[in-house]
């Protein structure tokens, strides 16, 4: 489905991603972890058009079509959603507003009819159940004066909305209490399906007690320097980062 | 130019064409004989003034240098135009300053709303309240006065639904001039919504004064939907004398024109009355846009809450000029100023200015202007959710406008302008 290749990026002139190999395929789930600063989000941001980020070298496929030349909007448009780490606040556009003018573009781009308001607000309500996210939220502006809780659920439930095809979920786990961790896992794992892939960066355990990954990663300056199983991400809880970035002393530059 | 001077060479345009056969019988003299006085006042009043110029402080930004080098023919009669969509039932309409009764809804009984020319037209207040002192386009509004919209709410009364005063004009082949004049009297403890509404077609000018007096404990929401057409010029001036706890709520919505200028003027005239004047003005291509507005505190405990927005795509030009005035004896103002510029392109331009002179030393004033542009990460928020650009940034130039559209308590008013921006 996604595979990324050589990918090179630079911020402000700055190399960030130096060298970045990845491949999922439906169905799977891999997860992303690395000490800040290490380039999680930049990849997240690279791989959904986010201007700042210049690309220097390599390439991404996603489904066979060439990622990187696209506008943000259509990589929405072929399945390819980002859940935020910091979710942004629109004021004085409502969530419900958004989200339909949301699912119609991407409907369109698809091929498929525009839904009307009750259409709509036949699959919200059906979705909002399952996140347990207060109905008044739907009438508040976008994220504005959301908790960060509030903030990542509805992240979430965009997602769950569009059903995309590759879901990057980039440290949707933090700021979450222990009862939204489990009504966000419970989303995620809601759209878990053999032809729907997940990247989930993060920097806990914790999440991936509950979305069970396949395969996990660890970035670090720009690369990834190791990939395991679910073991991996039990093994770096205990011992943090400095062991691999140790073994990988020598082979840095 | 001097004002009578170009008052003099309309007039001599006036005189050359077929004046008494399409103004019968509205000619200025013939016409509404009982406003024969008021004109008059006002045509000497503007032999004394001046146009204003761009050396006027008021004016720094505006030139209306476009409107007195026009020569503008008569009004013609019109009977085509298309009507903006009826918000409510009880509407009159005006074509190039006449009332239009066929086009007019009926009005109900137990009202008094209606034309000024007619003869039982309860005007007592007109012409009491806009000041043409120093006002060349107020004065020549007068002097050509003898129709316009009356509408009058009498004590005690609540009319729930709106009154709608729509002025159309429209130039077959020469431009136009209209002075459309609206008197606005709500009583005590009396409640009322009025919208005005100006369009048309072609190139014209539209000259107009708005009169609104609120008795004590009244209750006015009063909206303007300017939505001239592209080549025609707008100056309006409004003015409000607010009586002791009443509240004063407008919503001046401006979409078109090619030079507008619109003035309104509150003053306390009782205490503890409230007034919010909000305002979005909306301009592209070449439009100018000057809102000139004076919020004059002349009582104490009165409170007003005023928000401006404008936004601004290609070359237009708005112009915001605040001013807040809190009278020696005006303790306990509360006064708050608002103004928020979005411009779309690089060569927009706004002027702003507040200008608050605060004689009172127990007061709460504060005024705020910002001028910004869309906002990148929101534009990418929107298109990582599929929302193309173009899209997101109508999406992102409707919310800035929200907060001055969502007070606009009439739906169909709210849709019109979200429809406009949005689409
Ligand atoms: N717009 C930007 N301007 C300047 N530097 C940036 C910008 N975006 C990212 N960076 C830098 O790029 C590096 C990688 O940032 P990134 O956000 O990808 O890290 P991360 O792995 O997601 O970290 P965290 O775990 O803290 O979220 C950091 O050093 C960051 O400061
Ligand atoms: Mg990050």
């Amino acid at each position: 489905m996604l595979t990324i290749h050589n990918l090179h990026a630079k911020v402000v002139g700055k190399d960030i991603l130096r060298g970045i190999n990845l491949d999922v395929k439906p169905g799977e789930v891999h997860a992303i972890m690395g000490p800040n600063g290490s380039g999680k989000s930049t990849l997240a941001g690279v791989l959904t058009g986010k201007e700042a980020f210049e690309v220097t070298e390599g390439e991404v496929l996603f489904e066979g079509k060439n990622l990187l030349d696209m506008d943000p909007e259509e990589r929405a448009g072929e399945g390819v959603f980002l859940a935020f780490q910091y979710p942004v606040e629109i004021p004085g556009v409502t969530n419900n507003y958004f989200l339909r003018a949301s699912l119609n573009a991407v409907r369109k781009y698809r091929g498929q009819t525009e839904l009307d308001a009750a259409a709509f607000l036949k699959i919200v309500k059906e979705k909002i159940k399952i996140l347990q996210m207060p109905e008044d939220l739907l009438k508040r502006s976008v994220n504005e004066g959301f908790s960060g809780g509030e903030k990542k659920r509805n992240e979430i439930f965009q997602m769950a909305v569009l059903e995309p095809k590759l879901c990057i979920l980039d440290e949707t786990d933090s700021g979450l209490d222990i009862d939204a961790m489990k009504a966000v896992a419970d989303g995620v794992n809601a759209l878990r399906s053999k032809d729907r892939a997940m990247i989930v960066i993060t920097h806990y355990q914790r999440l991936l007690d509950h979305i069970v990954p396949d395969f996990v990663h660890v970035l670090s300056e720009g690369r990834i320097v190791k990939t395991g199983g679910k073991e991996l991400a039990l093994e770096l809880e205990q011992h943090g980062y400095d062991p691999i970035k140790a073994g990988m002393a020598g082979i840095a530059d | 130019m001097s004002a009578a001077n170009l008052w003099d060479r309309w007039r001599e345009t006036m005189d050359k064409t077929t004046f008494t056969n399409l103004f019968t019988p509205f000619d200025r003299d013939n016409a509404a004989p009982k406003y024969r006085a008021l004109r008059q006042s006002g045509r000497e009043r503007l032999g004394s003034l001046a146009w204003p110029t761009t050396r006027c402080e008021d004016w720094r930004f505006t030139s209306v240098a476009p409107i007195v080098e026009t020569t503008f023919a008569l009004p013609v009669k019109c009977d085509d135009l298309k009507l903006p969509a009826a918000t409510n039932t009880l509407r009159l309409v005006f074509v190039n300053g006449r009332f239009a009764k066929a086009l007019s809804a009926p009005i109900a009984a137990g009202l008094q709303v209606g034309s000024l020319a007619d003869a039982g037209a309860n005007v007592a207040l007109l012409a009491q309240i806009a000041a043409d002192k120093d006002n060349a386009f107020t004065a020549m509004n007068t002097s050509f006065l003898c129709d316009g919209a009356y509408v009058v709410i009498s004590d005690g009364q609540v009319v729930e639904q709106p009154i709608e005063i729509v002025y159309l004009s429209r130039s077959t082949d020469k431009p136009i001039v209209s002075h459309p004049r609206t008197l606005i009297v709500v009583g005590k403890n009396a409640q009322a919504t009025v919208v005005e509404r100006y369009q048309g077609d072609g190139a014209y000018f539209t000259n107009a004064v708005t009169e609104i007096s609120l008795a004590e404990g009244a209750v006015l929401d009063h909206v303007k939907l300017q939505q001239e057409s592209l080549q025609a010029y707008h100056i309006a001036n409004t003015q409000i004398v607010q009586g002791a706890r009443s509240t004063f709520t407008s919503h001046y919505l401006s979409l078109g024109g090619a030079l507008v200028r619109n003035e309104v003027r509150v003053r306390f005239d009782g205490e503890h009355a409230e007034s919010t004047v909000n305002g979005l003005y909306l301009a592209s291509g070449k439009q100018h846009m000057d809102n000139f507005t004076v919020i004059d505190h002349a009582q104490p405990n009165c409170a007003s809450h005023e928000l401006y927005k404008g936004i601004l795509d290609e070359r237009a030009h708005g112009v915001f000029n605040g001013k807040i005035f809190v009278r020696k004896d005006a303790q306990k103002t509360d006064a708050k100023q608002t103004n928020k510029v979005l411009l779309l392109s690089d060569d927009a331009t706004i002027n702003t200015k507040p200008q608050l002179e605060i004689f009172a030393d127990d007061v709460k004033c504060t005024h705020g202007a910002t001028i910004g542009q869309l906002d990148a990460t929101q534009l990418f928020y929107l298109q990582s959710r599929g929302i193309p650009l173009d899209a997101a940034r109508r999406l992102l130039t409707f919310a800035f406008a929200n907060d001055v559209v969502n007070r606009v308590k009439i739906e169909a008013i709210r849709a019109e302008l979200e429809e406009r921006i949005v689409r």
